[in-house]
């Protein structure tokens, strides 16, 4: 059973976002960047089939120089063999990052391929998606239960209060839910082990694709804000629970208009 | 004239709420005529009434990715729109990735904020949970978009039925089944859709405490949320997780009780409209984003608080 697992590095959700010069872009100065924290999960369960059903654990990922870090942690945590497509993501619209990942993605054997829900920080759930409809593959997002058989999957997918079963066949591509797994922390021997590993690195042209239809494509973006700096309203003092609670209730009803 | 085309999800004729708001944003960007989308003809009579000259209705049964994805492609080659939105729903967000890589399209994803601008569809959405707004345009015919929940307000057009239009889908052979759905506590309501959220925070102390909660959000007819820290003692599910690795949600009433407020929680509830937290610590910073502040005891405030909504609500 082989996996290829897709892995974003993003800002560390402690920090603190500033806006770039230009308007356009985030400040990476001084930002410590992570493994997106659904990734983790994506990875915890690839691992397992790993485990369970022998085979490659496939980290990938579309990124600058500093990407390699992602890969690096990846592998001390179980993955096997890793690949980097050098570029500026942040360049590329969401469909732009998932031609290039499909295209790795065809260069490697593997009969699932896993993404987090979603990056952090940019947000935009779109990858996973777009890389199943790219290779053909039928899709379950935002699983929280997996069972991996002959030729076919069970997955719980994540809905609106409730969760759906889901059965399908291989190859798919499954975006991974908080709740998958609880995922390893990396043993010392596990960061030994994977300094050896050669990280395969590609740029976007050596997969026989096209920059332009990459690089600023399809969605723009005009400018990034910070919001305004909220400075907080009224407070009061609680010790007496029922007039508390009565002037809470007096300002769902007059101002919020919710009662 | 261009079209602009909207999913919308439905319960025996009921549009689901985010799809109302979609239709509404959809009919007030002037770029076209709105066509809806639906998989049943009973939702013509509501579609209508939100502004939808049309309805597709097409025979693709229970939500599954790859028949409704075949679908909507299907009728965006008849409809040629100009702009396809979908509602930020869980098969929103599943469907409008699938279909934008089948179009070769761009998306913006949960925007709060839709414009036509210059024949390009603007869109602000947040970025790291809130932490940052991102405007972007799309600039691919067509342009999708999916709208955050609650974000924008659903208004009655005053139209009649829309007219249906039949479409019959080839699909081919689906690869994916539904098995079943489950439904884990009768009748709770998700954070991602509610109006009113009570959330817990470690204040609570022990996962039994989550009882305060919930009584609360019974009585006001809200949903249950709760902290990170919650979620990672195992207090709670993490589908009521609000913040950065939970939801972001914006409901007109955001009450955080014991909830002191890590940048990610923050991040991921401060767009909410009315926000009202109840803590011991007066320095807690859940107080720099609450419109309301109370500093004092959520095990007495919180029950005195469930009996005085229960009152107000008999009246």
């Amino acid at each position: 059973m082989n996996s290829v697992v897709c892995i974003s590095h993003v800002p560390d959700t402690e920090s603190r976002i500033k806006i770039a010069a230009g308007g356009q872009k985030i400040d990476e100065t001084g930002l410590k960047f992570i493994v997106s924290p659904y990734d983790e999960y994506a990875l915890e369960a690839a691992v397992r089939l790993k485990e369970a059903k022998d085979g490659d654990v496939t980290v990938l990922t579309f990124g600058p120089d500093r990407a390699q870090q992602a890969l690096r942690e990846s592998l001390s945590r179980g993955a096997t063999k890793a690949m980097h497509v050098k570029g500026e993501s942040g360049d590329a619209d969401s469909l732009g990052i998932a031609k290039v990942l499909a295209a790795a993605i065809r260069s490697v054997p593997h009969d699932l391929v896993f993404f987090g829900k979603q990056g952090v920080g940019t947000d935009n759930a779109l990858v996973g998606p777009m890389v199943a409809e790219l290779l053909g593959y039928p899709q379950v997002n935002v699983v929280t239960h997996l069972e991996v058989g002959d030729g076919r999957l069970t997955a719980h997918r994540e809905i609106e209060s409730a969760e759906e079963v889901i059965e399908t066949t291989l190859p798919a591509v499954i975006t991974a839910q908080k709740g998958l797994n609880e995922p390893r922390y990396a043993k010392l021997q596990g960061i030994v082990a994977a300094k050896k590993i050669p990280i395969d690195t590609k740029s976007v042209a050596d997969l026989g694709l096209d920059e332009s239809d990459i690089y600023k494509q399809r969605v723009t973006i005009v400018s990034i804000d910070l919001p305004a700096e909220k400075t907080g309203g009224r407070k009061i003092d609680g010790a007496d629970a029922n007039a508390a609670a009565q002037e809470i209730v007096r300002y769902i009803r007059d101002e919020a208009k919710a009662l | 004239m261009a079209n602009v085309l909207v999913f919308t999800e439905s319960t025996n004729g009921k549009l689901k709420k985010p799809s109302r708001e979609a239709l509404t944003i959809a009919r007030k960007l002037g770029a076209g005529d709105v066509v809806a989308v639906a998989s049943d003809a009973a939702a013509a009579e509501e579609a209508g009434k939100y502004g939808a000259k049309k309805l597709y209705v097409a025979n693709m049964g229970d939500y599954l990715t790859e028949p409704y994805t075949a679908g909507l492609a299907q009728i965006a080659k008849e409809v040629q729109p100009a702009v396809i939105l979908f509602a930020g729903t869980s098969n929103g967000r599943d469907l409008a990735p699938r279909l934008a890589a089948r179009l070769n399209a761009g998306v913006a994803s949960d925007v709060d904020r839709l414009e036509w601008v210059d024949g390009k569809l603007r869109a602000r959405r947040p970025v790291y949970s809130g932490k940052a707004f991102a405007t972007v345009e799309v600039t691919s015919t067509p342009a999708i978009a999916t709208t955050r929940p609650n974000a924008f307000p659903a208004e009655e057009a005053g139209g009649g039925a829309a007219e249906v239009v039949n479409v019959s889908v080839d699909a081919g052979e689906g690869k994916s089944k539904l098995v079943e759905t489950k439904v884990p506590e009768a009748g709770e309501l998700s954070i991602a859709e509610a109006d009113i959220i009570v959330s817990g925070g470690r204040g609570l102390k022990e996962a039994a405490n989550f009882s305060y909660i919930r009584d609360l959000a019974h009585a006001i007819g809200g949903a249950v949320g709760a902290s990170r820290a919650t979620v990672d003692a195992g207090w709670i599910d993490h589908q009521h997780q609000v913040g950065q690795t939970g939801r972001v949600v914006s409901p007109n009433v955001y009450i955080a009780a014991g909830v002191s407020g890590a940048i990610q929680h923050l991040a991921g509830m401060s767009s909410s409209k009315h926000i009202i937290a109840i803590n011991k610590d007066s320095e807690a910073p859940i107080f720099r984003v609450a419109d309301l502040g109370v500093v004092g005891d959520l095990f007495q405030i919180l029950p005195a608080l469930t009996e005085e909504v229960k009152k107000a609500k008999a009246h």
